[in-house]
């Protein structure tokens, strides 16, 4: 087990140290203490190993993240896990704006409530939410899985593409062509694999599937707002 | 009595300066198709412009150097602010982003061959780095873009500086719209999205939202990049004092400013022609506030939007730019609007010089179009010479004028070599109405 003091080592030290490692590398747990809000913790990572944030983090910690496994015992920042490629990051606190926004790959979990924009263009990314998601999530979301086990708030999925969305309670109101969709067999099984993999004790008969009405995938002046 | 009145003098018709022919037309097919009219390119108005500057050469007071054999110097660094891997150029002139996807494969080679000939380099564009950018391109600039299309870190760390796009002079304030024509199969899928649909690039960024946020994205930047490559801002020319600041405080290295006069892939033509500043009124005030802050060549400044000429060149750097870019002079060197596919433009309604439509994808010049048959009308290699070669004489016209000035660095170039021949250039360059010693807005002065 590495253990690194973010406080007292500094932010550069623990990227480039983290960067550095290969995927045949035997350093494959850290845990990252004193991390105080600190931004950009664990950022371009790109192999099999396991960090273990102790605390809160500021913005866009496990950003662009490739093949590791990021556990943040706290609260993130906005931008979490943004542009994910790969790999896994768990949030047990809450999360702020923009968690897993880009994101292309990879698994993220938010035990708590995540806020706004909650997966904002996402681009394959899977991400997991135990609470509720605030407003303006999924907002141009391309493709992956948005699951919420909560409340979803105003305009979820606006503008969307072809990512799915599950949510198990209320939505606020959804976004232009964003449409509740028929739950099929195939859609149940991505939610029980996703709910499993996050740990969550939601029972997949209990979600909404919503998707896009693809009406504004071809320029049309009357669906313009 | 009838015929003495048919025969007296008649009033000319006389067309209206406000409901013109052109405007009329734009009238009756906004009337018509209810919608309105979307265009590549970049302000086609006439705007104050570099051709209402003028040198002043040497004479008494200046000392001049000789012809094309005493040197002048043309080598630029870049990103020398924080980044531990400067750019280095051999010329004052690179590539503007283009999209692969708005640009077909071979181009975006064609550009990166040209560059690299040249000594300097080209810039991705929405949609991601491509194979052949990548290749061809000893200096590659990778655009961070609101839609983040083909974003990944792999590439952030194969490039060799990055640009977060604010905003383009085209349209400050606007996304991206590519049309389903050109989505192929291959643009599709570096984009994440269907194949076939209209692509709608975001006007603003997913995870921050302003300078404050901006900084802390930067440092994420440089975290995941090793703090090597040098961080551009691109704005369009908006406000470009507050601009320029703002950049500065969230830590660029490097700002590019880009005028109305700068192209775009696709937006509606009012965007185009009424929001923004042209390219002169914004240089001096990006270099107000690089000096305001004591970091005028510690942070570079290029500037683009109607860049066409070498004199173009000299007077953007005499104004106090480290460097410019060129997109649409690029693409027009490369063959872009050339005479010789006059009847395939007529057949689009349009002629050799004015043809736009981009975002179609039919260009005739194998360009702007994802289309094989068209593709295969641009040879890369011949394409990329061809653009070495107007590099080359933009270059050696900028360094006529600067050895002309008396200058050993086309750098040496400054605001006491120019006079104005207008009122507003005057007014936007802060050099003398031409005759004079004044110009509107002269400390000191009243107007």
């Amino acid at each position: 087990m590495q253990t690194y003091d973010l406080e007292s080592d500094g932010l550069r030290g623990l990227n480039s140290s983290l960067q550095a490692l290969a995927g045949s590398t035997n350093k494959t747990q850290w845990n990252i203490v004193n991390p105080r809000g600190s931004h950009a913790i664990a950022v371009g990572l790109d192999a099999p190993i396991e960090v273990n944030v102790k605390g809160s983090t500021g913005y866009y910690c496990g950003g662009m993240n490739k093949q590791a496994f990021i556990r943040v015992h706290g609260s993130v920042g906005p931008g979490c896990a943004e542009n994910m490629m790969s790999g896994t990051v768990i949030v047990e606190g809450d999360a702020s704006q923009y968690a897993g926004a880009t994101g292309n790959g990879g698994l993220l979990v938010i035990k708590g409530n995540a806020s706004s924009r909650c997966g904002i263009s996402m681009k394959g990314i899977d991400i997991v939410v135990h609470g509720n998601i605030g407003h303006m999530s999924a907002f141009m979301a391309q493709s992956g899985n948005l699951v919420v086990c909560g409340d979803a708030g105003d305009a979820l999925g606006d503008s969307l593409y072809e990512a799915r969305l599950f949510v198990r309670g209320s939505v606020k109101s959804l976004g232009a062509d964003c449409i509740e969709k028929e739950m099929r067999p195939e859609h149940l099984e991505i939610l029980t694999d996703l709910l499993t993999r996050a740990d969550s004790d939601a029972r997949p008969e209990e979600f909404t599937r919503y998707g896009s009405a693809r009406q504004l995938y071809h320029f049309n002046i009357d669906n313009a707002y | 009595m009838k015929d003495a009145k048919e025969s007296a003098p008649r009033t000319e018709p006389i067309q209206s300066a406000t409901f013109s022919t052109s405007i009329n037309a734009e009238i009756r097919r906004a009337a018509a198709t209810g919608i309105y009219d979307i265009r590549g390119g970049g302000a086609k108005r006439k705007v104050p412009h570099f051709d209402d500057l003028l040198f002043l050469g040497a004479s008494m007071s200046r000392y001049p150097l000789e012809g094309y054999r005493e040197k002048c110097d043309t080598k630029v660094v870049l990103g020398t602010r924080f980044a531990k891997k400067p750019i280095e150029l051999d010329i004052p002139i690179t590539i503007a982003g283009m999209s692969f996807g708005s640009l077909s494969g071979p181009a975006k080679e064609a550009l990166g061959r040209g560059a690299t000939l040249a000594g300097t380099s080209t810039t991705t564009g929405d949609g991601g780095m491509t194979e052949e950018e990548r290749g061809h391109s000893k200096m590659l600039v990778y655009q961070y873009l609101p839609s983040r299309y083909g974003m990944n870190p792999d590439d952030l760390r194969r490039a060799d500086a990055i640009e977060i796009v604010v905003g383009q002079g085209a349209k400050p304030g606007g996304g991206g719209m590519l049309l389903g024509q050109k989505i192929s199969d291959r643009v599709a899928g570096m984009r994440n999205l269907p194949q076939g649909i209209d692509q709608r690039s975001a006007c603003r960024h997913p995870d921050w939202t302003g300078p404050d946020d901006l900084e802390i994205k930067i440092l994420e930047l440089r975290e995941i990049t090793n703090w090597e490559k040098p961080i551009y801002i691109k704005v369009g020319g908006a406000r470009p004092y507050f601009d320029t600041t703002l950049a500065i405080k969230a830590g660029a290295d490097v700002v590019v400013l880009d005028g109305m006069q700068g192209g775009t892939a696709a937006t509606q033509d009012v965007f185009i022609e009424h929001v923004g500043q042209p390219i002169l009124a914004c240089i001096r005030e990006a270099v107000r506030a690089l000096q305001d802050l004591d970091l005028h060549r510690e942070v570079q400044l290029i500037v683009s939007g109607g860049i066409r000429t070498g004199a173009d060149v000299a007077k953007a750097l005499a104004l106090g730019a480290d460097a410019v870019s060129i997109g649409t002079g690029a693409l027009i060197a490369l063959g872009d609007n050339d005479p010789k596919w006059e009847t395939e433009y007529q057949k689009l309604g349009t002629t050799a010089g004015a043809y736009d439509d981009w975002h179609e994808g039919n260009d005739p010049a194998g360009i702007t179009t994802q289309v094989p048959e068209l593709m295969e009308r641009l040879d890369p290699i011949e394409g990329g010479r061809r653009l070495n070669n107007y590099l080359k004489v933009m270059t050696l016209e900028a360094q006529t004028i600067a050895r002309a000035c008396g200058k050993n660095h086309i750098h040496n170039l400054e605001p006491e070599d120019l006079v104005a021949l207008t009122l507003e250039a005057a007014a936007m360059a802060r050099v003398p109405l031409s005759g004079t010693d004044w110009w509107p807005g002269k400390p000191g002065t009243s107007f």
